[in-house]
Parts: structure tokens; sequence; C-alpha cells
């Protein structure tokens, strides 16, 4: 089956590729960019990494813009997802959903209206085995946004390992804070990854702090040898 | 004691299995064993020695399963707790000789029980991802419906259900009432 992986350049959907490559044929990443900060549907920081993604996986990308408004946006995933039905003959779609009702369904509305699969392969992962797994993998995966108390400008940037797994579920207990981030208190991108064949080195970044939040911009980044 | 999840996918080690049989072995495991096989390898002999049988349910363009109810016959005799859900209700009805209808939907759904039973009680919100709803045949009754349809069945004589929703995404108190049910736990 050829599929499409709605791909932010995240750890969930990397990782959602990852293991829809190990089971079918991922024909192309399909990315929708936000102008909206606050998108319920759509990752934001660094989303415009994802072009040297999808180059370092040797994959095409079905890139669009939207102004973010709430239903606006799924009118626009709607078109970016039969033009991949049309350009790349995808069957079927792929998200990195891991709890959110509220994406899987509005995802699968649209697969459905243009008769695709949907196929979620990360739904009801456990936080914690799910960041494990990136570890033991070995991605490389950064913080590139926190949007909750108690974490502030020290986690931008920094690389998700067992030390980062261990602070973060800590914090799970003590401020209910989802430790991979599905409730949106942390945002993440991939610089590596298995199926990558070459990796993202950042050469420019900036942190941007305001009020409780903050995200780490990559300014500048290239694509340089594993 | 140990629960058989049955994989209703429209193959073994699918894509979907993570999402439609990985969240119900999740919920029971951490109550009994849990075992998992997938509907084109089960042989009815095997259902013997297992407690609890779970159907699982499927992506929503999957209806492959729909084509191999002669693989599914044993339900009929059948007197160990089951529990089929959605793809799973389906196919029971279906085993039963009696129809689906065309209903689509995804999302949360209000569920309202209409029968006091062991798994649910009260009017709960729980995921749906369908496209057809079952009407069941006078051997079963129905314990809960939405707006739109029927949403749980049992048989009348034997510990037989049907759930058109997902228990295993908000709901995996179901699941775990069900594999306590008749077992002493």
């Amino acid at each position: 089956m050829r599929l499409g992986v709605l791909f932010s350049g995240g750890k969930d959907s990397t990782l959602a590729l990852h293991l829809a490559a190990e089971k079918e044929t991922v024909a192309c990443l399909i990315t929708v960019v936000s102008k909206n900060k606050e998108s319920f549907m759509f990752h934001t920081p660094n989303i415009d990494v994802s072009g040297l993604q999808a180059e370092a996986l040797g994959l095409p990308l079905v890139r669009v813009e939207t102004e973010g408004q709430k239903e606006e946006e799924l009118a626009d995933l709607e078109c970016a997802i039969a033009e991949a039905k049309s350009r790349f003959g995808i069957e079927g779609v792929v998200t990195g959903a891991v709890e959110s009702v509220y994406q899987a369904s509005r995802v699968q509305r649209i697969c459905n209206r243009l008769d695709l699969w949907q196929f979620n392969p990360l739904w009801k992962t456990d936080q914690k085995a799910l960041l494990e797994t990136l570890v033991a993998k070995k991605y490389q995966v950064i913080i590139s946004g926190v949007f909750a108390y108690p974490l502030d400008e020290k986690w931008l940037g920094k690389q998700i390992d067992p030390v980062v797994i261990a602070r973060l579920v800590e914090l799970q207990g003590k401020y209910a804070i989802s430790p991979s981030g599905e409730g949106g208190e942390i945002e993440t991108t991939v610089l590596d990854a298995p199926l990558f064949r070459q990796k993202i080195e950042v050469t420019d970044a900036a942190v941007q702090w305001s009020g409780s939040s903050g995200v780490y911009v990559i300014k500048e980044a290239r694509l340089v040898p594993k | 004691m140990t629960v058989l999840v049955v994989d209703m996918n429209w193959k073994k080690d699918s894509l979907a299995y993570t999402e439609f049989v990985s969240p119900i072995v999740a919920a029971v495991e951490p109550l009994v064993a849990c075992a998992v096989r997938h509907y084109l390898e089960l042989q009815p002999s095997e259902i013997d020695g297992y407690s609890h049988i779970i159907l699982s349910g499927t992506p929503l363009k999957d209806f492959k399963f729909q084509k191999h109810l002669d693989r599914f016959q044993w339900i009929k005799t059948c007197t160990k707790p089951l529990l089929g859900i959605c793809a799973g209700m389906q196919t029971i009805t279906k085993v039963y000789s009696e129809t689906l209808s065309a209903c689509q939907q995804v999302g949360m759904t209000e569920i309202t029980t209409t029968k006091e039973n062991p798994l649910f009680s009260g009017a709960f919100q729980a995921y749906s991802l369908h496209s057809y709803s079952a009407t069941p045949s006078p051997l079963f009754e129905v314990l809960a419906e939405s707006k739109e349809c029927i949403q749980a069945i049992k048989h009348r004589q034997k510990p037989l259900y049907g759930v058109l929703f997902h228990p295993e995404v908000r709901n995996p108190d179901i699941l775990k009432r069900f594999v306590e049910s008749g077992s002493g736990i």
C-alpha cells in the first residue's frame, strides 16, 4: 500500500513514518505550515526544516501553507492530501497521533471523503516508552518548543536522552505534564533518525521566550554526512 | 487464565496492529495473561485454551473480515465470555445471520445505557470509528444506544457481548470489567 505521512518534522510523525515504512511503502510526506502558532492540528516550531528532513529521507514533500483558522486549516489539509493522492498515488495516510481524538478523527474524516485508508501507528502508545524508543533507535531529537510551567528556556534545544526523559517523567508526577508533550507542553524537531540518509546540522539558532513559553528557532541548518 | 485477543485486521502483523490490537492488550495485560492470534490463523479448537475472547476493531476501510465469516462460525457454539469490538460486533451480528446498515460515526460519541449490565452504566462518552451499525438477532438484547444507532448488545443466554464503540481508546475500564467478569478476579 502506498502511503503519505502527515509530517511535522517532530518526533511523533517521524517515528510513525518509521513504523509505516517497516510495513508498507511510504510514497511522500505531507506538511502543513500553519501561520497560527496556537493551531490544535499542526506542530509549528521549525516546520520549515521539513524540507531538509524530506531531503534527508529521500522522499518527496507536499507542502501547503494555511492561515491556521480552526476549520479552514482542515480544508487546506484536505487539499494537501488530495494533491498527494493525485501526484503520488497514495492509498492511505499515516499520522503521528498518540492520544488526540481531536486530530485523529479530523484526519480520518478527510481520508474518508478522499477514499483513503488512515493509520495512527503510535495510537495509545505509552509516552515514556515512546521516548525510550527514540533513544534506543538512536534518533537525535531536540526540544524546539516549551509551552507549560515549569518548563523554561533551559529546556530549549536540549536533546532527548535518558536524563531528559527521567526529568520529564518526574515532572509528570509533580505537575501532570505529559512526558511526550501530548498536551502540547513540548514540541520537538528531529535532526537525525534511522531512515535519514544524512543528518541535519543546525548552524544558527536562537531562543525566543515570551511569558511562560518559548521556542528554539532554527535559523540556518544544513545536511551533513552521517 | 488467559485472554485471547483476535486480530481482525486485513492481514497478520499489519500497520493497523498497534492501533487496534495493542491498546486492547495494554488494557487487559496488567490483570491477566494475554495472547493474540490473527483470525485467519485461529483454529476453533484453540478457543478452549482461553478464558475470555476479544475480537478487535479494524481501520474504517477494512472489511476483509466480512468475506471470511466461515472463520467465525465457532462463535455460535462458544460459551466463554466473548466481546466483539466494532468489526467484532459486526462479525457477531453477521454470524447470527443479521444484516448491517450504513451508519458512519467518527469521533467521540454520547452512549446511553439502556439495560443494566456488568460492563458499563449510565451515559458516557466513547470513541466511535465505524461505517456500519448492526441490528442484532432476537437472540440478543440491546445494552446501549447512541442517537444514531445501537452501540452495545448481549446474547440473552450467553456472555457474548458486542460494542460498536472502541472502549480501548477512552473507556479501558470496560475491558477490565469484561475480563474480570466470570473469572473470579
